[in-house]
């Protein structure tokens, strides 16, 4: 609405000029949040027919103005509209501070909503562009470890999945350009299948509040959101190289963009990552290095009243697994944990080796939008997932390891409507469905039994949310959401496990046909789910905030928490699903107090989360197999509670010096046993102190230093093995975590070169700085291996 | 505000979705679990005549909640037998010959004995490489004893780690691709 009235406004500029006047004002727009300069940033002159961006260095000009006083619109794609009064008394210049998502004008608080999906009752936490360039070269889940709150799950260095207060995986939602990630997310090895470099921005939203895209979000939601695109003629482009020692690889991205004053635009993004090994301080990991190939375009008209997008992307990545870690067997395991180093390191390679994985995810959509008058926005958009995972296995004859062991083709088509209501200024609305066919499907030449079986899914979903704003300090929202789910699977069971577990008894009416030793079996779910959230935000004071959320979510089991068989090499272990499994319902209530303001601001969250029905895997015997003796995990549901607290704080010590400070804890309790809940992320400390200079070429510097607590809350599953060859028993400890760590990092960048359109800058970084030899409660390798030694990178960045 | 025009597209996809939904998906095909070793026969043939002696151990549902089926006979005193393994899948129809497998990749693999018996193994065959495999051995039994005989198969094992060639596994690295024990009589 703001904008139509910004709109009527062009329309009356001829009116105002008038006298003959010639000051300038120089602007200069920076990011709250880190101080850095907001390129690309859309000012209009209020009342005049002035349009301009922002430059590489955050700065403008408007020439021609009188002595007086005028408004500002600046308008970013990451922040929130801001509108700034100035008074021009001959030649003036400003700094204009942009705040992501919340607004703050000098006195004056207007609460901008156009850009913001999501929420008032529910804090959400950025990463920035340039947060996201310093890990270019990593993954999703690393670069998202800078937010309070959000730690990963790793399977060595490479393979990362965002943990989010707690909880992870199918538990998590994953927005990728507005569209819901379906890549096997169930697999505890399986890291998001996105490319960091294609998002301009990442929010983390720590809760299950944002119905629109679904009610399963019992973890929270990340959204990768692409850069938006000014209507201006224009083309730019931005380039990073990276070269890191540990590794011994680069990363290049790329992007140019070209967009018009018609509201016409299009991008085009690229990445390539090649690295070898990785190293710890003592050793070469051997057959860790990955590559990633990724490619991507988006072109499309936006013209305020409508607009069309398309969008595709393509993802390839082929990422090696910890030779050490593939194992045959408790005997096996307890080598590798007697072992002070991984049982096989070998010269360091670019060469990546069974067992690995690749997988390549492909995404296309196609939106469209239309505005009402006096109505609001109406969003369409129908988007397709293609997603091809192969996993590679270590086999007896070692000519046959090219051939995958796991081959999975998962293709999601999804179609959703929404209608935004944001013609009444306090009383918001939104509403909308969306109907999504999945089907799964395995290629049988791998010769092993499938992991998960193939199966068709019908999801069908509807939404209601709204908001309503007693004064410009205080609004409440609320808003609810049904699921329906059907799946349709066809399984091969082993017929000694289907009557084992009392299947034959329990649902006979799924049988197919009997093959001896295996039955074919026809599973069939159908799943109604609600969730709903309710919450208020209330601005207390001058920079003071108060937000609290309650919301009811509900997650359908996964195929793999339902259908699971068989044997883990990676983990060795035998995990077993459950047809009996019911619905996760999670009832989650968080509140978050914040202060912002330029000299010091904070934000303190602390949440509890009451999960019914709560999914874990947990080891509950040993059974012999030819192979030896193997440990057996079984899915189990039980009623958990998650207790947690995220703190980040930020104080101005002097000019161009801040102290920040992050600090996270979350405890997990099996409420049905009365015991600690398993892979758990251990409270963690990071104090940073960060200069920056704009008189220096942009310098900054900048020294981390990062505490991780031993996590002294776990299950305890140790247990006990005869061992034949040795004729010894031996305690096996998969349990205890390892000890607390501390590790050094440190940051230098300057900018090279610059010109009005052009600016070079490099970065160095150093992490691990003292090389410290750890190992991480969450990393599943920390059975065999320490984690990565000191690493230093080198990045330049070309803007043009 | 939104018209028929608008909707029918919405409502096509609709039902799109529902036909979608209510077809089955396709059947899929039967797999046949190939890495898989389900039995073990041990054949022990004594060099100076007599009855062969056999150990089997057989567990055809795999990683299944089934326990493995041993059968094991008794072996004679003061005896030297040729012995033989034999490994078999048995789940394919007919049974893989695994053995066979690991006799033509010998370079990669390895058996190792270990027993509580009073009782002597000996590798009696060889890689290509001269190094032992373990497929054929030979066994010599002491007085009357009983006890137990593991029989491993390591996966690309050191060969030439110390004391390796001579069936002691400590040194032996690799993964275990087999890892059996059999109650032992000998009388």
């Amino acid at each position: 609405m703001q904008k139509i009235f910004i709109g009527l406004l062009f329309l009356w500029s001829c009116m105002i000029f008038g006298q003959k006047c010639q000051n300038s004002f120089t602007g200069k727009i920076i990011d709250y949040h880190d101080n850095s300069a907001l390129a690309g940033a859309t000012i209009i002159l209020i009342g005049s027919e002035k349009a301009l961006m922002s430059d590489l260095d955050g700065k403008f000009s408007i020439e021609g103005l009188c002595d007086g006083n005028y408004k500002l619109q600046i308008s970013h794609p990451e922040c929130l509209t801001r509108i700034v009064s100035i008074s021009v008394n001959g030649d003036t210049s400003k700094e204009i501070y942009l705040e992501h998502h919340i607004v703050e004008l000098e006195k004056v608080v207007i609460r901008e909503k156009a850009h913001k999906n999501s929420l008032e009752s529910l804090a959400e936490s950025n990463l920035s562009s340039e947060e996201i360039a310093r890990h270019s070269a990593g993954s999703l889940g690393d670069a998202l470890k800078e937010i309070s709150g959000v730690s990963a799950l790793n399977t060595g260095n490479t393979i990362s999945k965002p943990i989010i207060q707690g909880l992870h995986g199918s538990r998590i939602l994953i927005m990728n350009h507005g569209v819901r990630m379906e890549s096997q997310e169930w697999g505890a090895e399986h890291a998001p299948n996105v490319d960091i470099n294609s998002a301009n921005a990442i929010s983390v939203i720590k809760g299950a509040a944002a119905l629109q895209y679904g009610g399963d979000a019992i973890g929270g939601m990340i959204k990768m959101m692409p850069k938006s695109i000014a209507k201006t003629d224009s083309l730019y482009g931005k380039t990073l190289f990276t070269a890191a020692t540990n590794g011994r690889g680069t990363s290049t991205t790329t992007s140019l963009t070209k967009s018009y004053k018609n509201g016409w635009y299009a991008t085009v993004q690229g990445t390539l990552k090649r690295f070898g090994d990785f190293e710890t301080p003592d050793y070469i990991l051997s057959n860790t290095g990955f590559g990633e190939k990724d490619a991507s375009i988006r072109a499309g008209f936006d013209t305020y009243l409508h607009g069309l997008e398309v969008f595709y992307s393509y993802y390839h990545t082929e990422l090696g697994i910890l030779s050490a870690s593939h194992l045959g067997g408790i005997e096996d395991q307890l080598r590798a944990l007697n072992s002070d180093r991984p049982l096989i390191v070998r010269d360091f390679t670019y060469a990546i080796d069974a067992p690995k994985q690749e997988v390549t995810h492909q995404l296309a959509k196609v939106s469209y939008f239309k505005r009402f008058k006096d109505f609001g926005k109406l969003s369409l958009q129908y988007d397709f997932q293609k997603n091809h995972r192969l996993e590679f296995d270590r086999r007896r004859n070692s000519n046959e390891n090219s051939r995958a062991a796991i081959d999975l083709l998962l293709n999601t088509h999804n179609f959703s409507a929404d209608m935004k209501f944001d013609n009444h200024s306090s009383l918001e609305g939104k509403a909308g469905f969306n109907a999504r066919f999945q089907e799964n499907s395995s290629d049988p030449d791998t010769g092993v039994k499938r992991l998960i079986p193939d199966y068709t899914k019908t999801d069908f979903g509807v939404y209601a949310m709204t908001s309503y704003a007693f004064s410009p300090n205080f609004t409440i929202e609320a808003g609810g959401r049904y699921d329906y789910s059907y799946l349709n699977a066809y399984k091969y069971y082993q017929k000694s496990l289907w009557e084992n577990r009392d299947y034959d008894k329990l649902f006979p009416e799924f049988i197919v046909e009997d093959f001896e030793t295996q039955l074919l079996a026809h599973p069939t779910f159908t799943f109604h789910a609600f969730s709903g959230t309710a919450g208020l935000h209330y601005d207390f004071s001058e920079n003071w905030e108060l937000l609290a959320n309650y919301s009811l979510a509900s997650r359908i089991p996964n195929p793999s928490e339902l259908f699971s068989e068989g044997l883990h090499h990676s983990a060795a272990r035998i995990e077993i699903g459950d047809l009996r499994f019911e619905k996760e319902i999670a009832n989650k209530f968080s509140v978050n107090l914040q202060k912002k303001s330029s000299k010091f601001r904070f934000s303190l969250n602390a949440y509890v989360n009451n999960i019914k029905n709560f999914i874990v895997l947990e080891p509950v015997e040993i059974q012999q197999t030819i192979r030896g003796s193997f440990q057996v995990w079984e899915y189990r549901q039980t009623n958990a509670q998650m207790l947690g607290l995220d703190f980040d704080a930020s104080l101005k010590i002097m000019e161009n010096l801040r102290f920040e400070n992050r600090f996270s804890i979350v405890k997990g309790n099996d409420r049905s046993f009365d015991k600690a809940l398993i892979n758990m992320p251990p409270a963690y400390l990071v104090n940073g102190l960060h200069y920056s200079n704009e008189g220096l070429g942009n310098l900054e510097i900048s020294l981390e230093s990062k505490t991780v607590f031993e996590q002294n809350e776990y299950p305890d599953n140790r247990f006990t093995v005869f061992v034949p060859t040795t004729q010894t028993t031996e305690r096996v400890d998969l349990s205890t975590p390892p000890a607390a760590y501390h590790l050094l990092n440190f940051r230098i960048g300057t900018d090279l070169f610059k010109t009005k359109d052009y600016k070079t800058r490099i970065n160095l970084s150093v992490q691990n700085v003292l090389d410290r030899s750890y190992r991480d409660y969450l990393n599943r390798q920390r059975y065999y291996a320490d984690n990565l030694g000191r690493n230093f990178t080198l990045q330049l960045t070309f803007k043009y | 505000m939104i018209d028929l025009i608008k909707t029918k597209p919405v409502a096509m996809i609709l039902i799109f979705f529902g036909a979608v939904a209510c077809t089955d998906p396709e059947i899929p095909e039967i797999i046949n679990q190939e890495e898989v070793i389900t039995t073990i026969l041990v054949r022990l043939t004594p060099e100076n005549g007599g009855e062969t002696a056999v150990l089997s151990y057989r567990d055809l549902d795999g990683n299944g909640p089934n326990a493995p089926v041993l059968e094991t006979d008794q072996l004679q005193a003061n005896t030297e037998y040729s012995g033989e393994i034999v490994l078999l899948n048995e789940t394919l129809n007919p049974a893989e010959i695994v053995t066979e497998e690991v006799a033509e990749e010998g370079t990669d693999h390895q058996f190792f004995y270990a027993t509580t018996a009073a009782m002597n193994l000996q590798y009696a065959d060889a890689d290509e490489n001269g190094n032992p495999i373990g497929i054929l051995f030979n066994l010599q039994t002491g007085n009357p004893s009983s006890g137990s005989l593991t029989i491993v198969l390591r996966h690309e094992p050191n060969k030439l780690a110390e004391g390796v060639q001579n069936g002691e596994i400590e040194n032996a690295g690799g993964e275990t691709d087999l890892s059996v024990t059999f109650g032992i009589t000998v009388e």
